[in-house]
């Protein structure tokens, strides 16, 4: 029962290692290593990575900046509500609001184009859920969050706030159209 | 302080309890036991709700329960079961005095005060803001107080089990190095200081903001503090149960360690890099460096990971190491089919080291890689792997402790064996499948912490794959499934410490019988010649990592076919 006993030999360090374990440990290790530099990787090859550029604003700062995109650009207006749907031309930037307990605007965009879309929250931590294709993103408030995305698939999405934001959070749901 | 106390001998076990320990412990264990049932009631809440052809709370009732839930489970439960596993390393283990009894009465009436307050307020409704409480989604000021409070009780009673080791090594209780049991509790104990300090430097401000003091508290800022609280916490939990682990195998196998100094550095790397998990759940916000998420995520470079693969191994092959000395040698797994399968100490163990490795540990990888994170963030995959790794890892490992417990500490025969017996299977084999589902659900998109898949009819309403509504209402039949095997832990210990035949309480001394050392293990003997101690685990081990692998890379290639994001 030595687990619960003090170890036969005085200075554990020197206790000997089994090759089960010497094996194990080689093997654990490079399998370690090679995760590691997999995420290194992906920021090199791969195609799907989370921008950091982020800028500190309020929520009367970014209200401005939204407004601004949904007096230029909106197209149409979608529900009893008339939230804007808004097709602001690709490469622009486009920004999204969250809030208790809604997005706004709707945003439209084109298959294949690059928009940086800027996200950010108005009051309670949200969270960004594109769904079916499943991208989630946190949007933090007093924070403005700008990630460049390509849609590589046409049709509608719903935008779900999948961050705990209250009693009406089931309620916050969108869409975003990609044509 | 006297040193007045006596020593109780078990004759159960052989194990020694001094006797202010005992009772610590008894209290420790008992009122954790109380806050798993308080927490097993609130699951019926949650998981029913979610179930949605059930849907059965009202949304804030919901989203009360769910908090309570959360913190009674993750924080109460499992830290006050810790204490107890703390004392029981340190005293007993080590043969020692407690030091400082009346201060670690002390530690315990505060984490007593600080939860109940923290429970009364959530349950008068204006504080649903779930475990994380991220602001400036504020609570009632109780809320955060209690949390407080009990911090500053499990603090001290870390410190009192710091003290009890200083007590051991100056009465020379034992000689040479303290017992790896001890060694892992020390790992768990170092971990909870960093943990619980965290805790206490934002949800101090905090609280002071809910009742009108400070005005600001940043949310990011927050988010990054409490993750170092939230998810270290969890750490402490796995030095904790691993601890437990190493114990079992030592008293149902009399298993020794393959390699002392191979389990000891595993833990040591447990202390240099867990602490750097509050990456985890930051890894999809703003404002942090790419290089910033990459290293702490990954424990700088999986060294934790590293860690727990090395006692994924280290474990089952002390117990192969076990049986064969007893003759278990034919083929690779004759040792795991002869092993005390009906004995719920040792089938609870098991079924908790494999869960937690295949279904917690490879999942929390895939989350807590800072690409692949964007497909789970959120989702309700998160909650799966938790279950996997707190309730399959550290409850079911704690249960399976408390049936060794209930003889020896409590002094009591259990009653309904039976039952007991099944209770391991029932409850950890529902939880698997709970588990299994959940991280179906989640990857199917579906948001954890959500009251209604169907929007409460929002005319922007996503509708939700077909295969997702089957997911989550699997998961409400697993999960009642599981509260089923709960109720029965419930049934046995209590009934136990009720009804059960009281047993002798073995010789009384006042003095501690010393500490002898162990016997050199057989790889200690055999080094030199061709060891291969543990081919059979070795097998299960190939196994898990291929598991891994590929686990990993189909989560790439559903990443690959996703939208550009730079």
């Amino acid at each position: 029962m030595s687990a619960i006993l003090p170890p036969s030999e005085r200075v554990w360090y020197k206790h000997p290692i089994d090759r089960v374990e010497g094996t194990w440990i080689a093997i654990a290790l490079t399998w370690c290593l090679v995760m590691f530099f997999m995420m290194i990787g992906w920021h090199i090859w791969g195609k799907q990575n989370l921008s950091t550029e982020t800028y500190r604003t309020t929520a009367e700062q970014y209200t401005a900046k939204v407004q601004a995109m949904v007096d230029k650009y909106t197209v149409r207006t979608e529900t009893e509500q008339k939230i804007p749907v808004v097709a602001a031309p690709p490469g622009s930037d486009i920004f999204l609001v969250a809030r208790l307990w809604s997005f706004w605007p709707i945003l439209e965009l084109e298959n294949g184009k690059t928009y940086r879309l800027h996200l950010s929250s108005m009051d309670y931590n949200h969270g960004f859920s594109l769904q079916p294709a499943n991208i989630n993103i946190q949007i933090v408030p007093g924070y403005e969050h700008v990630v460049t995305i390509t849609p590589n698939q046409s049709g509608p999405y719903s935008v779900v706030c999948n961050e705990f934001c209250g009693i009406g959070h089931h309620t916050m749901v969108s869409r975003l159209y990609v044509k | 302080m006297s040193t007045a106390t006596t020593y109780r001998t078990c004759p159960r076990s052989g194990l020694q309890f001094e006797k202010n320990a005992e009772s610590l412990m008894k209290a420790n264990a008992f009122i954790g036991v109380v806050w798993l049932l308080i927490g097993g009631i609130l699951a019926i809440g949650v998981v029913l709700t979610r179930w949605p052809a059930v849907h059965w709370l009202p949304a804030d009732k919901f989203y009360m329960v769910l908090t309570a839930h959360g913190i009674d489970m993750l924080i109460f439960w499992i830290i006050f079961f810790e204490v107890a596993v703390l004392y029981f390393a340190s005293s007993t283990l080590l043969r020692c005095r407690l030091a400082t009894p009346r201060v670690a009465w002390l530690a315990f009436a505060l984490m007593l005060v600080g939860s109940v307050l923290n429970n009364v307020t959530v349950f008068r409704g204006a504080s649903s803001v779930m475990m994380t409480s991220y602001v400036p989604m504020m609570a009632e000021p109780n809320f955060y107080l209690g949390l407080i409070l009990f911090a500053v009780g499990a603090l001290i009673a870390c410190f009192v089990f710091f003290g009890t080791l200083v007590v051991a090594k100056r009465e020379k209780t034992y000689d040479g190095s303290v017992p790896l049991v001890t060694f892992g509790a020390i790992t768990a104990a170092i971990i909870a200081v960093f943990t619980i300090s965290s805790g206490a430097i934002i949800l101090i401000p905090t609280w002071l903001k809910s009742v009108g003091i400070v005005h600001e508290v940043d949310a990011l800022v927050y988010r990054t503090v409490w993750w170092a609280f939230g998810h270290s916490s969890q750490q402490i939990n796995v030095a904790a149960h691993i601890s437990v682990w190493y114990l079992v195998a030592a008293v149902a196998f009399g298993a020794k360690p393959m390699s002392e100094r191979v389990s000891r550095m595993a833990f040591l790397l447990y202390i240099l890099f867990l602490q750097l998990a509050s990456a985890h759940h930051l890894l999809a916000d703003p404002g942090l460096s790419t290089p910033w998420k990459v290293v702490n995520t990954s424990y700088f470079m999986y060294f934790a990971v590293l860690a727990s693969m090395i006692h994924g191994l280290t474990i089952p092959g002390a117990m192969e190491v076990a049986q064969r000395r007893k003759g278990y040698t034919k083929g690779l797994f004759e040792w795991l089919r002869k092993a005390p399968w009906s004995n719920p100490t040792f089938s609870g163990v098991f079924i908790a080291i494999i869960g937690f490795g295949f279904l917690g540990g490879i999942s929390g990888v895939m989350m807590g890689t800072e690409q692949l994170n964007m497909i789970i963030h959120n989702t309700i995959y998160v909650p799966g792997h938790f279950h996997a790794t707190v309730v399959i890892g550290t409850t079911l490992t704690f249960m399976a402790l408390t049936y060794y417990l209930i003889p020896v500490l409590f002094k009591r025969e259990m009653v309904l064996p039976g039952l007991a017996k099944w209770q391991p299977y029932l409850f950890g084999f529902s939880m698997y499948f709970f588990c299994l589902v959940m991280m179906g659900a989640g990857t199917l998109g579906v948001e954890r912490r959500h009251w209604d898949m169907a929007f409460g009819g929002s005319p922007l309403a996503y509708e939700w794959p077909g295969a997702a509504y089957l997911m989550m209402g699997l998961v409400g039949i697993a999960g009642v499934a599981a509260i089923g095997g709960g109720a029965i832990y419930i049934l046995v210990t209590v009934g136990s410490l009720l009804f059960g035949r009281r047993l002798e309480d073995g010789e009384v001394s006042a003095r501690f019988v010393p500490l002898p050392r162990a016997a050199p293990t057989v790889i200690a003997q055999s080094y030199g010649s061709a060891g291969f101690a543990a081919p059979g685990t070795f097998a299960l081990a190939r196994v898990f990592l291929i598991s891994f692998v590929l686990y990993y890379f189909i989560n790439w290639k559903y990443l690959s076919t996703l939208w550009g994001l730079s």
